[in-house]
């Protein structure tokens, strides 16, 4: 059984993020930067089914050098190898683009059983591309699941859909996207880092996956972020004081007129 | 040629000991503190989860296999949340197990190193004496050997991981004869625990370091093997002040990683509390509190990395040592009283953990060798005498 799990570094949840006035990425410096929380789902989901079912566990990210740390994050929690996309190609690609170079390095690497990736990376929240790399594989994928047992050829999932649950059974290959209570995560043990550091992970060029000039990053994406700004600072609260029956009456009328909530 | 980045994996130690710490040590560190209870379900979990005990020793006895900076980013970070804790993590790697993987004997690292390294079990250096504090050579725990047998008399006081139900062994430093030039003789005899004559108590009322075990010891006729002498008869005076090298340095790390948590937890309430209408971060009076605390936090973590990047490279770091150790309890001590100061008279509330703080800073001023020690040795690098 081989899973492959998609993970991403973000910007740590906590950090207070600042955006540089015209330019269309976060301002990096000083930045703590982890695996994103609901990778660690996905990586923790498949290495159980490996401790259950035998098989491997491969990970890739498309990222800088800096993005190894992730990487070695989920090695230390118990994946097997890893495999970083990188390069000047892949600059400016947005989910779409993404999609298509991990898609590439997935056909590449071939023998899935199952790939398993976060219900969205925590920073730019898109939630896009899991889904668009199970379309371009042309497996069937299935998104938001909280739990997962893998059976003969299928696996059986539960996702969390409005107002309550749905269940599912799905042939392999196929892809899920993880939410919160798949799991709890492992820490990464510090022995376990230290033993990640003899594994094996490969850095793949866009030419290495075959993609043309035009399929990877700015060109070969469909999207371009054009601004980034913060949300507007909100106003300060106002503050009643009084006895319940003089205040509340002006509290209402203050929703009603000026809030229009009520 | 000058590199200030962190290795990869060592960046992910970092991050990954400072999940453990604030999602595991942090919700209970206020409780073990005030009811001053030495955890051993949450030391086995460091020890078997996270895997912060021997990290720095090599595989075959257990251990992980980093190197020495790998161990202070670790011991910085659980202190950066409590004091207590680092202390446990401290004690039983610089003077637990470093003692028996740098003086022992194959066959004694093999008995003790890889259940040390697991967290089953806690080794501690049983050196201070009631007598016998800054003046560690006025001590008269003594050891006669007689049939092949050790039988040692005497006490030691405020031994860290000593009596707790996993301690398994002390490393215990003893006279053992006269030397030529009429100066006592030490050496360091392994004493395991449950051995007749071997009583190690706990020791409560402390100040600081409240969920962290503490013990005096006893030893009334002990008897232990010959074999259980620690390296070379003789040497237990170097092997002491080698210890107290890299153990300064561990020192370090929790006046570092304490001061940062302190800095943090104080950067975070003055942006929340509002006093004249505005978050007191914006008054000055606070604003230049604060950035003295992390300028002084910088200063102390480039002297103590520093300090451990000349351990690692087998240079003499013993004067380094001594400033790391200094200057990051002191500058501790500094920032958790700006901490405490600007959280006001919630800070003197244990409801806020700057409080915490402020009391187990007092340790390092004084454990491992006192300021004024620490100031006696630097004088002495440099030339006065």
């Amino acid at each position: 059984m081989k899973t492959i799990v998609l993970i991403k570094q973000v910007p740590d949840t906590e950090t207070k993020v600042k955006v540089n006035p015209g330019e269309t990425d976060i301002n990096r410096e000083g930045i703590n930067l982890v695996l994103n929380p609901y990778d660690e789902f996905a990586a923790e989901e498949a290495i159980k089914i490996k401790e259950a079912k035998g098989g491997e566990v491969v990970v890739c990210t498309l990222g800088e050098k800096k993005a190894e740390e992730a990487i070695r994050t989920a090695l230390a929690m118990g994946a097997d190898r890893a495999i970083r996309l990188d390069g000047e190609a892949f600059a400016g690609s947005d989910n779409y683009a993404t999609a298509k170079a991990l898609a590439k390095a997935i056909e590449k690497e071939g023998d899935y059983d199952l790939i398993l990736c976060g219900k969205q990376a925590v920073d730019d929240d898109s939630a896009q591309v899991g889904t668009l790399v199970a379309e371009m594989l042309g497996i069937p994928s299935a998104s938001l699941v909280i739990n997962c047992e893998v059976g003969d050829g299928s696996v059986t999932i539960t996702r969390e859909i409005e107002g309550g649950n749905q269940e599912l059974e799905i042939a392999m290959p196929c892809l899920l996207t993880a939410q919160k209570g798949l799991n709890e995560p492992r820490y990464p043990s510090l022995p376990g880092i230290m033993k990640a550091k003899r594994k094996k992970l490969d850095v793949l060029s866009a030419g290495d996956l075959g993609l043309g000039a035009d399929e990877a990053g700015a060109a070969g994406s469909k999207t371009a972020i054009k601004e980034l700004s913060m949300p507007p600072e909100r106003k300060a609260g106002q503050v009643f004081e009084g006895e319940p029956e003089e205040i509340v009456p002006k509290v209402a009328q203050l929703l009603r007129e000026e809030a229009k909530v009520i | 040629m000058l590199n200030y980045d962190l290795a990869p994996e060592q960046n992910v130690i970092r991050q990954s000991v400072r999940e453990f710490a604030e999602q595991e040590i942090a919700p209970r560190a206020r409780e073990l503190d005030q009811n001053e209870k030495f955890s051993v379900e949450l030391t086995k979990k460091m020890g078997k989860e996270l895997g912060v005990f021997g990290m720095f020793l090599p595989e075959k006895y257990g251990g992980a296999g980093m190197d020495y900076i790998s161990y202070i980013i670790a011991v910085e970070e659980v202190a950066r949340v409590d004091g207590s804790q680092a202390a446990t993590i401290a004690a039983a790697n610089s003077l637990g197990i470093g003692p028996i993987y740098n003086f022992g004997t194959e066959e004694q690292k093999m008995e003790w190193l890889p259940q040390l390294c697991s967290g089953d079990g806690l080794a501690a250096f049983g050196l201070t004496e009631a007598n016998a504090g800054s003046d560690a050579q006025a001590s008269v725990t003594s050891a006669r050997l007689k049939d092949g047998e050790w039988t040692i008399n005497g006490s030691k006081i405020f031994i860290t991981n000593a009596s707790t139900s996993m301690s398994v062994v002390c490393t215990v430093q003893a006279i053992t004869g006269i030397r030529q030039d009429g100066h006592n003789e030490l050496s360091c005899i392994l004493v395991p625990n449950g051995v007749e004559g071997f009583t190690a108590k706990v020791m409560k009322g402390k100040m600081m370091w409240r969920a962290s075990n503490t013990s005096e010891l006893y030893f009334d006729d002990c008897k232990v093997p010959e074999e259980n002498m620690l390296g070379n008869r003789g040497d237990g005076f170097k092997q002491m002040l080698k210890t107290l090298d890299a153990g300064r340095l561990s020192i370090a790390a929790m006046g570092l990683g304490g001061a940062q948590g302190a800095y943090e937890k104080a950067l975070r309430y003055s942006q929340q509390r509002i006093q004249f209408g505005r978050p007191i971060s914006r008054f000055q009076a606070t604003a230049f509190k604060l950035a003295d605390c992390a300028m002084e936090i910088e200063c102390a973590r480039n002297l103590l990395y520093k300090a451990c990047w000349f351990k690692m490279q087998g240079r003499e770091y013993s004067k380094l040592a001594a400033m790391a150790k200094l200057y990051c309890s002191e500058v501790m001590s500094r920032v958790v009283n700006h901490a405490v100061q600007i959280h006001g008279g919630y800070g003197l509330m244990n409801e806020y953990d700057v409080e915490r703080f402020y009391r187990d800073q007092k340790l390092l001023e004084i454990g491992e060798g006192t300021s004024e020690v620490q100031r006696i040795i630097i004088s002495r690098h440099i030339g006065c005498r």
